[in-house]
């Protein structure tokens, strides 16, 4: 008998999703190659990736649409095979791109579908949770097919939740919306998170992924790193500050290269200069005592911040040079 | 072979019924096709003189009640068509198969739900044939009509098992084809053996006896019985799901 509705973190132990050296090709054509990666339960997990990239692929795969051509995984708990296709479809949702939705139905007409498919017990409940949930409980009694594409965008999410899932897999949950509508859908991922639904979120929308994955990987065709959006920054770029004067100096390197905690330093532009540094807050004060002292007029003294974008940027622009003859 | 949730067979089920009723073309489709099925009967025994002997009639009135057999046989062919390729083109069928429902399942269910307006369209139009045939027809005509008992009760018993067979055979053609227009095409070929059977019989090559009807009955029950299993493993989630046939390593 499935659980009561509670859309609530469950006390799992372990890893959600163990995926490891998993491999899928059609043909001569590589969909992805080798992916090994952990998810833990209650954890937003965020898969970036250029178009292309197989992120779409990996869902199906994990979602048992398709088969691996080789590697294993484990999927809320259970070992990905064939024979574990239904009891893996089971424990978990698919939000497709495309919410998929039977546009001649209800909203409600719709989630009994699925509800029946799911073999839930007192269906209207969950319904009733699943609505609310994604705001839509107004709505329960309209065709699907007069939904603006936000609000099928939420009926899919309200799908995804009718069956209490271990995982939820959302592909481009915001894809094709307005700024508004995109919004409210990640406002609903954020309302989830904070109840400690497992999430594997698929997205190129870099700024939407560092506001609500804790952790995030970077695929293209083969994985380019994991972690959190901090760390990855923390890897691939030096700390630095920023330091922006009235005019430019005369002599840079002889200001900056003896100060404590300054590795390095370049410039930008004129009276713009990126100094590397090991500990911000030690070699900031530093740097300003060393200015000021010199009587540089100074505008302006900054850690230097990198978004997930630099960080997506970067791994992909160096995927794109090594794959260069 | 994974076994069958009811369950899950009666969301599928419901859910198809729900659909049928608000796709007005399909329920137009499924009226408009039987009636012109009706017409070589109709006109055969409501206009047709009722010349010759007693088993002369006999023998003519079978063709026309056999050819009723079609009905059956053509009103699935649409509905059965849709049901893959059309769950695909309108972008459900990947939601759908990301649930716990087996393949099993869905085909089981989806043939059902076919079965169900077939079943209730054909017996009603028997129903009001014969109805028509007692209170219209010539007195000679309309004896003739209903001393064919065994013809009769094969129309009833046949029906299911000739819908059954369109039904699989409009379903494996909609999980191989590429959109529904082609596969409804294909699909009404499913009616080309049983229009042969019937002609067969008009021209007496198969004598329609009781031990001929329960022999077709068997062939026709283990053929479909077969061929839902075939469809079934004719179901490739991964070719209906990207486009490219599923590879192993």
């Amino acid at each position: 008998m499935s659980a009561p509705p509670t859309l609530t973190r469950e006390t799992k132990t372990g890893s959600a999703l163990v995926v490891s050296n998993l491999t899928k090709r059609f043909g001569d054509r590589t969909a992805f190659s080798e992916i090994s990666f952990e998810v833990g339960y209650g954890e937003v997990f965020g898969f970036l990736g250029p178009n292309g990239a197989g992120k779409t692929t990996t869902v199906r795969t994990l979602g048992t649409l398709i088969a691996p051509t080789s590697g294993s995984a484990t999927v809320a708990g259970i070992p990905l095979s064939p024979e574990n296709g239904v009891e893996i479809r089971q424990r978990i949702a698919i939000m497709p791109e495309s919410p998929g939705l039977y546009l001649r139905l209800t909203v409600t007409e719709n989630l009994e579908f699925f509800a029946g498919l799911y073999g839930l017990h007192q269906p209207a409940a969950r319904i009733k949770e699943a609505l609310a949930a994604v705001n839509l409980s107004d709505r329960a009694s309209d065709l699907c097919g007069g939904l603006s594409k936000g609000l099928r965008q939420r009926m899919g999410l309200a799908r995804t939740l009718l069956s209490d899932p271990a995982i939820m897999f959302l592909d481009e949950p915001t894809s094709g919306l307005d700024p508004v509508a995109a919004l409210e859908v990640c406002n609903l991922i954020i309302g989830l998170r904070q109840k400690g639904v497992t999430i594997f979120l698929t997205t190129h929308r870099l700024d939407e992924a560092e506001k609500l994955c804790d952790r995030v990987a970077i695929m293209n065709q083969s994985l380019r790193t994991v972690g959190r959006p901090d760390e990855l920054r923390e890897q691939l770029f030096h700390k630095a500050l920023i330091v922006k004067t009235l005019a430019p100096l005369r002599d840079p390197d002889q200001l900056f290269s003896p100060l404590p905690g300054v590795e390095s330093w370049r410039s930008e532009e004129p009276g713009s200069y990126v100094l590397s540094v090991s500990d911000p807050k030690v070699a900031a004060p530093e740097v300003t005592r060393g200015l000021v002292g010199a009587g540089v007029d100074v505008l302006s003294i900054a850690e230097a911040q990198h978004s997930l974008e630099d960080v997506y940027l970067e791994l992909i622009d160096n995927n794109a040079k090594a794959s260069q003859p | 072979m994974t076994s069958l949730d009811a369950t899950r067979v009666r969301a599928v089920v419901r859910k198809e019924l729900m659909e049928f009723r608000r796709k007005r073309t399909i329920v137009v489709t499924m009226a408009a096709l039987p009636i012109l099925f009706l017409v070589e009967p109709i006109v055969s025994i409501f206009v047709a003189a009722p010349l010759g002997s007693r088993s002369y009639l006999d023998h003519f009135v079978i063709l026309p009640l056999l050819y009723m057999l079609l009905i059956p046989v053509i009103t699935p062919s649409t509905l059965a068509a849709f049901t893959v390729v059309g769950e695909r083109e309108q972008g459900t069928l990947e939601p759908l198969l990301t649930t716990p429902l087996t393949t099993q399942e869905l085909i089981l269910g989806k043939a059902a739900a076919i079965m169900v307006p077939t079943l209730v369209m054909s017996y009603s139009i028997y129903v009001l044939f014969l109805a028509a045939v007692r209170l219209f027809a010539h007195p000679a005509i309309a004896s003739a009509v209903f001393h064919n008992g065994a013809v009769l009760l094969a129309l009833f018993l046949f029906a299911p098992l000739v819908a059954g067979w369109s039904i699989v055979v409009g379903m494996a053609v909609s999980v191989r084809a590429s959109e529904v227009r082609v596969a409804q095409q294909l699909g009404t070929l499913a009616s080309l053996p049983i229009v042969g059977v019937v002609f067969l019989m008009a021209l007496n090559v198969i004598h329609p006896t009781f031990e001929v009807a329960l022999i077709f009955a068997l062939v026709i029950l283990a053929i479909d019985l077969r061929a839902l299993r075939i469809v079934s493993r004719m179901f490739d989630r991964e070719r209906l799901v990207t486009g490219t046939r599923a590879t192993r390593s």
